[in-house]
């Protein structure tokens, strides 16, 4: 079949600094220069209808913040987001703006933050629908019911407050509101990191299920290697915000290029591996406002050389095209 | 008494007095602790897991309170004793690793500081030798520059520093055993790796046992000897972690490894175990697990099933009670 | 970091007792903690007896104080549990110069007493928390300017606030008006001087709450921002807004007072409690000690009721110490 469109979900250099300069009274008087951090810089990728894009991280690396620009919720300092052809940040009308809108959804980490307390269950789930005008009068609530069974829930449990379910039922809460606006494109920022592992599994399955149901399109962020695993098609492995290695989710575990997604990949807990002591990790990362040169993995990189710590690496291919690597040491 | 064995713990219940109930977020938990080995207490949250550690520690809030049992350390009783020979015992025979190191240590004291009055406290050494071994305990957890970091304070290290230095704060007093509550949860996956090494390096060399508390199966296959499940309060599985993992029998440990997305990244569903692990003011009568196990016999939801051996382990289900083989 | 160490905070939630477990307020801690406070039952008793007997005053009251008509200077300095030799007229607490009886007059001063009072809060409450809510939602110079604002406010005592604006509103109306106008005047003043308190609290947990995914999820689907700050924050706010305002009412009443005695409050006209204080402050030494004692009897039993049930709320609903 041949791919004449453009992606879904097209990022092109996407960037995102932050200033967090001492207001400028204080600057003045006390000679203190200008700080920025820079959270992500020159971020590129792109995500087909019904793929899982994940983006895969530890702290620092910039993924909530790159997710938090995919959905609109800021805007980024450089780059751009395209949602079906359509500029994400360009100038819009109001309608096409809100109609823009209905089409991308998040799912949150914290499922005791991302309900509000103080509303019903069904009331929560509504509002998208009521905001965008979907449904009327006995529509809303009907479309509600659908939507708490569809995923796993009751009907009657729209009367109760959030804070009569567990963990794993306010994710399918959560889950139940941005499907309620009929989106194409969801961004789940660790929508399991907070959950025990047998409820976990409970609501990676449904988010599978659903993707298939509806044609969903994810980008899913993580910092757990062996989930990305089961819910990704393509991963996209995130350092100081900036991307050094792509690749489809096969390739990337049977051959990871760059050094750091090897140490990942190592470090990882494994339930098969006993009395294992990870070899590769070292190091911690470093303070963002104050990044390596060149290239900033290099002060823990096992094979680092002396261009290293000159240059910044440019992103080559690998495998056909399907692996896409910035590292002056990755080898075929 | 076998004098291998350093901490055990007898039939222990912690009761939660509540206007409404009797809560037992631990109900009746057995299980020892050899010297020199690791011994992983797995459970998801809400399994009393913590609360374990706590009443070995003779931390448990009022009005929570050790209601019966035993917990013996080196065959002494340790459960019932006042809080002034707690401070004999706490720092100098179990040190604690906790999860957050920002509340481990007193951020208004230098690292040194604190380093310097653990061990003072515990060894007769005089000022200028402690400070010495402060020194060489913040090298051995592997603290670049020590001699001259022994003087920051907690707020200018990074998290996996932190979390090196509570663990030499832990080691200072050279205890036989350490309590280490979900230690590395709230690091990084590159720094929890290296801080599991050097935990299991430094408690091998020391022979100092060491009880990890953790709901991450991963870690416990790697860094633990044997490995104690919980549910619901109960112990339901104990044995050597090589055969609990790769053969789990009870129904709630077979379920919670096939959760687990598979090292080997096979396809096909997860497998779910269906609920959610119970309410302490709602835990079903009889075995804990029935409502959700997929073996679930009548009995299982009449009698509770007391912790017997099976083949080397200790297991809590009626499936197990009657033959050795797996109905 | 933050999103590995909130796992397991987050997770010890569900194994902690449902408080919800029965329906209800009657089951609820507050209740239960109300109960078993002897000394609060009493307050919030008292409290309650007084707000009645202000309400109810015009059918409680034996006699109309302030109908001049009504008045016989014979009945004047009346001792208390007595009839007046000269007219036989039985008055409970006595009469003081002019008269009055004292129970009616207290119970008409309690009225405006409380009204004003009351009054003050509700429109302190008000100001305070839209204030507040606008700072914290917006902050920038929004938040700056109104934080100044209140800050200089701040430096000020409220008594001297309150007069000063109660100087400009008497200057400003005309003087027939001025008696009518003084209970409106005093009941603003007051106000002015109490929002603070409100603001500042409803801007913090405003700047707390607006950093919630519930807010951002309310972001993704295009809501203004005046409805996300009324539907989704005000509600999550509003909970030491209780404590504040039980604690703003025993402040206000004693403002009035206060200001009243001073003789820049309520007129002898429509007179509170304050006012009378001061009317019978001048008769101490001439032996008439009842038309100073009751209503200062008074005003301290509605003072510390209303105080101690303030205290103990905001000692019950701080989650802190639980």
């Amino acid at each position: 079949m041949m791919m004449h469109q453009s992606p879904f979900v097209q990022v092109s250099d996407l960037g995102r600094d932050f200033d967090l300069s001492a207001p400028l009274l204080s600057r003045l008087l006390e000679g203190v220069p200008k700080r920025s951090l820079t959270a992500a810089s020159g971020v590129s990728f792109s995500i087909e209808r019904g793929e899982t894009f994940a983006l895969v991280g530890e702290s620092g690396s910039g993924k909530s913040t790159i997710g938090k620009m995919l959905v609109g919720l800021l805007e980024p300092t450089s780059g751009g987001v395209t949602i079906d052809g359509k500029d994400l940040f360009g100038t819009l009308d109001k309608a096409s703006r809100m109609a823009l809108r209905r089409r991308i959804q998040m799912i949150f980490q914290n499922p005791y933050a991302s309900l509000n307390p103080r509303w019903r269950v069904g009331d929560i789930i509504a509002e998208p629908i009521t905001a965008f005008g979907l449904a009327e009068g006995k529509g809303v609530q009907a479309r509600v019911s659908q939507l708490l069974e569809q995923v796993g829930l009751n009907a009657k449990d729209a009367k109760k407050y959030p804070h009569e379910f567990s963990g794993g039922q306010r994710q399918r809460i959560a889950i139940a509101r941005a499907l309620a606006s009929e989106p194409e494109f969801i961004v789940c920022d660790e929508p399991t990191s907070a959950l025990d592992v047998s409820v976990q599994s409970q609501v990676l399955n449904l988010m599978r299920d659903l993707q298939r149901e509806l044609g969903l399109a994810y980008l899913f962020i993580s910092h757990d290697l062996s989930v990305v695993r089961y819910m990704a098609d393509k991963i996209g492995v995130l350092y100081l915000g900036e991307l050094v290695e792509v690749a489809d989710r096969d390739t990337l575990f049977a051959k990871p290029r760059h050094p750091y997604t090897q140490m990942l990949i190592d470090a990882a807990p494994r339930i098969d591996a006993f009395g294992r002591t990870a070899e590769r990790a070292k190091g911690e990362i470093p303070d963002p406002i104050d990044r390596p040169s060149g290239c900033s993995y290099h002060p823990r990189c096992p094979v680092v050389e002396d261009i290293c710590r000159r240059t910044a690496p440019e992103a080559q291919l690998f495998a056909d095209g399907r692996a896409l690597v910035s590292c002056h040491r990755a080898q075929e | 008494m076998n004098r291998d064995v350093l901490l055990e713990v007898v039939n222990l219940c912690v009761e939660i007095p509540t206007r409404d109930a009797v809560l037992r977020p631990v109900d009746t938990v057995s299980f020892e602790l050899r010297r020199g080995e690791i011994l992983g207490v797995v459970g998801e949250s809400g399994a009393g897991k913590s609360m374990c550690g706590s009443a070995i520690m003779g931390l448990i809030d009022p009005p929570g309170q050790i209601a019966s049992g035993k917990i013996l350390l080196s065959g002494e009783r340790i459960d019932n004793l006042p809080e002034s020979a707690w401070r004999r015992i706490r720092g100098k025979r179990i040190g604690m690793v906790f999860q957050d190191p920002l509340t481990s240590l007193n951020p208004l004291m230098r690292v040194g500081d604190q380093l310097v009055e653990t061990i003072r406290t515990h060894l007769p050494l005089s000022a200028s030798e402690a400070r010495r071994r402060a020194v060489e305990s913040l090298e051995e957890v592997g603290i670049p520059a020590a001699a001259s970091r022994i003087d920051d304070y907690p707020h200018q290290f990074s998290g996996g520093m932190r979390q090196r230095v509570v663990i030499a704060l832990a080691l200072a007093a050279e205890p036989e055993l350490i309590i280490a509550d979900e230690p590395t949860t709230a690091l990084d996956v590159s720094v929890q790796a290296q801080i599991m090494a050097l935990l299991k390096d430094l408690c091998h060399r020391r022979r100092t046992a060491v009880m990890l508390i953790t709901h991450d199966m991963g870690v416990i296959a790697e860094a633990t000897d044997r490995v104690a499940v919980l549910y619901a309060g109960r112990v339901v599985e104990i044995g050597k972690t090589e055969d609990v993992l790769a053969d789990p029998a009870h129904p709630y440990t077979r379920g919670l490894m096939a959760s687990t997305p598979a090292a080997d990244g096979s396809d096909g569903r997860l497998n779910q175990i269906p609920g959610a692990m119970p309410n302490l003011v709602s835990i079903p009568s009889g075995c804990a697990f029935n409502p959700r196990c997929d073996q679930v016999e009548a009995r299982c939801q009449n009698e509770r099933p007391e912790l017997r051996s099976w083949k080397e382990r200790s297991l809590a289900c009626w499936r197990y009670s009657e033959s050795e083989e797996v109905s | 970091m933050t999103d590995h160490s909130e796992r397991i905070e987050i997770n010890s939630v569900p194994a902690e007792v449902s408080e919800k477990s029965k329906a209800g307020w009657r089951n609820s801690d507050l209740w239960f903690s109300f109960k078993r406070s002897p000394v609060i039952v009493l307050a919030a008793l008292v409290f309650f007896i007084l707000v009645a007997s202000a309400v109810f005053a015009p059918v409680l009251a034996p006699y109309t104080p302030f109908d001049p008509a009504s008045l016989n200077l014979m009945n004047g300095f009346t001792a208390p549990l007595a009839s007046n030799e000269f007219t036989g007229d039985y008055f409970l607490l006595g009469t003081d110069d002019q008269g009055r009886d004292m129970l009616s007059t207290i119970l008409y001063g309690l009225r405006v007493s409380l009204f004003v009072g009351i009054t003050a809060v509700l429109f302190a409450m008000l100001l305070g928390v839209t204030l507040g809510l606008i700072s914290g939602y917006l902050g920038g110079w929004v938040d700056n300017v109104i934080m100044r604002v209140a800050d200089v406010q701040m430096t000020f005592p409220s008594i001297m606030v309150a007069m000063l604006l109660y100087g400009i509103g008497k200057g400003i109306i005309p003087p027939d008006l001025r008696d009518e106008m003084a209970i409106w005047v005093l009941i603003v003043s007051i106000g002015l001087s109490e929002w603070v308190q409100f603001a500042r609290t409803v801007r913090g947990a405003t700047m707390v709450e607006k950093e919630k995914e519930y807010v951002q999820a309310g972001h993704l689907i295009g809501l203004s921002r005046v409805s996300i700050m009324v539907r989704h924050i005000l509600p999550n706010v509003m909970g030491p807004v209780l404590v504040i305002a039980t604690i703003s009412l025993a402040l206000a009443i004693i403002a009035e007072a206060t200001l009243s005695f001073l003789g820049v409050g309520a007129p002898k006209t429509e007179p509170s409690l304050g006012t009378l204080i001061n009317v019978g402050r001048q008769f101490i030494l001439s032996g008439e000690w009842w038309i100073l004692l009751f209503p200062s009897l008074t005003l301290l039993a509605l003072a510390l009721s209303v105080n101690l049930f303030g205290d103990w709320l905001r000692d019950v609903l701080n989650p802190k110490l639980r």
